[in-house]
């Protein structure tokens, strides 16, 4: 087969993986209009890595943990409600981006690919990186499950029970920020968020524990994943709305059903 | 400070937005010892009770904590986001992780909801979060128990049960309490010390000394306090937490 069907399926299951437990914590915590504004924001680190013509997959990291510790700070002030400023953030930079794309005279940018995901072009250098980050990623979420988990539920409680809740809670903001600089090559800055928080609603109604939901969720991403690329593979659809089709049609099936209850 | 003691406040002082929420607090707990703190709405209850926990530091004065102080915590009010599917047993082993299932059990046993253990957290009534919560705060060996309002949206023989509990539990696990309640009423008899605050501390001391101190009453009114009144009216039967009918050892008695 090609190698670029190879690469895309390898990333795209690897990503919906991760994204499964971590977009628990997105839904646990009603973090979803976070997830994206960091998405949303990182389209300006894109523009700016392309004016100044560094790494683009560095620059979107970089910018992606710029963004959440600029959130994190600011909904510690108070200043604002957090919708408000999340709202503005993720507009303002999503303008900013599309302002600094279209003065600079690159004409080989293609915008789509990073509005909608370009799944079918990763290069072998792109999946080095996907696999370094989800290797870490998965290393951590399975070190500190307990620690989020225990601080999702109540953060007085597990401050009081003695859990350093401030540095773990801006840890997996930067879990969440570091998977969403290298999912957006799959899916795109508009449909990221879906991403993390469709298979997690669908698995839900599935689980009665935590653990549950987050392998739940992880294999319905992978289904997505799938389902989208092979849509995309034989009808030449775009690849990132496809996956997230299919992950809407799982969540769809699985709501359709009556409830059972025990 | 003596062995027994686990806090110590000394002229705890401090405000926010310009306004003074406590002004020169001083209070001690004590092993075995249970303080009541009352007081009518904004008179800093929660503030000194999130001062003793950590959660928040005062401006001025002096905390002082036992080395390695152990703290069960019951907050006011506890919501679960129903998205997240977890078991009251697992909700207890988050407080204290590493917890074998075993000992999940035998604290709710304590709390006597034992029955509770395989539920959804989210699918409980007020009064069974309550005591799920207590067992939480129970599940790592405290030694000092903090409850803000632990007997909250608890129906009347309800609450009576839950401050007998919590009694119980004090002098089973020879625990400090510290507990902020309304029901001077019904926690009267096993309070050891009550602290009345309004900013500051208007008086304290034995619950008989404290509702007949002239600046309780002058901050609770005198219908207030004769609520106070011993508790005279009493059911010939009691209900169990499923709300079935205990008959009373002595048989069915009318009175």
């Amino acid at each position: 087969m090609y190698d670029f069907i190879i690469y895309a399926v390898i990333a795209g299951l690897l990503i919906a993986a991760l994204a499964g437990p971590l977009g628990c914590f997105v839904v646990w915590r009603r973090m979803s209009y976070f997830g994206d504004t960091l998405a949303h924001s990182s389209l300006l680190g894109v523009a700016l890595a392309i004016v100044a013509s560094i790494n683009l997959q560095l620059a979107i990291i970089i910018s992606c943990a710029v963004f959440a510790a600029i959130l994190l700070l600011l909904e510690k002030r108070q200043m604002l409600a957090t919708d408000t400023l999340l709202g503005i953030i993720a507009h303002s930079t999503l303008a900013f981006g599309l302002l600094i794309l279209s003065l600079s005279d690159m004409v080989q940018v293609n915008l789509m690919a990073f509005l909608f995901g370009d799944l079918l072009t990763i290069t072998q250098q792109d999946l080095i990186w996907i696999v370094a980050t989800c290797v870490v990623l998965a290393g951590l979420l399975y070190h500190f499950w307990g620690e989020f988990l225990a601080l999702t539920v109540h953060k007085e409680l597990a401050i009081v029970e003695g859990l350093p809740v401030e540095r773990l809670y801006a840890l997996l903001v930067l879990m969440i920020a570091m998977l969403i600089a290298v999912a957006m090559k799959i899916v795109g800055v508009l449909l990221i968020t879906s991403l993390l928080i469709i298979p997690a609603a669908a698995a839900r109604r599935l689980a009665s524990t935590p653990e549950q939901m987050a392998l739940g969720a992880a294999i319905i991403g992978c289904l997505a994943v799938a389902g989208g690329v092979t849509l995309s593979f034989y009808l030449d659809t775009p690849a990132g709305p496809s996956i997230v089709a299919c992950a809407c049609v799982c969540f769809l099936l699985i709501y359709a059903r009556p409830v059972t209850r025990v | 400070m003596s062995h027994e003691t686990l806090v110590e406040a000394r002229d705890v002082s401090l405000s926010l937005g310009g306004r003074k929420i406590l002004d020169r607090v001083n209070l001690t707990l004590s092993k075995g010892k249970l303080l009541t703190l009352i007081g009518p709405n904004g008179a800093g209850k929660t503030t000194l009770v999130r001062i003793v926990l950590g959660l928040m530091q005062g401006e001025s004065g002096k905390l002082v904590r036992k080395p390695g102080l152990r703290i069960g915590y019951m907050p006011q009010k506890v919501f679960v986001e129903p998205t997240l599917p977890l078991t009251v047993e697992r909700f207890i082993q988050l407080g204290a992780r590493g917890l074998k299932v075993v000992a999940a059990n035998k604290v709710l046993d304590e709390v006597k909801v034992g029955h509770l253990l395989r539920q959804q957290v989210s699918a409980l009534s007020g009064g069974e979060m309550q005591r799920v919560l207590l067992a939480r705060a129970l599940s790592h060996s405290p030694d000092l128990l903090v409850l803000d309002e632990p007997a909250q949206g608890v129906d009347i023989n309800g609450q009576t049960e839950l401050y007998e509990l919590i009694n119980t539990i004090r002098e089973r696990h020879h625990c400090g309490v510290m507990m902020v309640s309304h029901d001077l009423h019904l926690v009267m008899a096993a309070t050891d010390e009550v602290i009345c605050l309004n900013q500051h501390i208007c008086c304290h001391g034995k619950p008989e000394h404290v509702s007949n101190d002239p600046a309780y009453l002058a901050l609770f009114g005198k219908r207030q306090a004769a609520t106070l009144a011993v508790y005279t009216h009493h059911h010939n039967h009691d209900h169990d937490i499923a709300g079935d009918v205990i008959k009373p050892k002595d048989g069915h008695r009318h009175v």
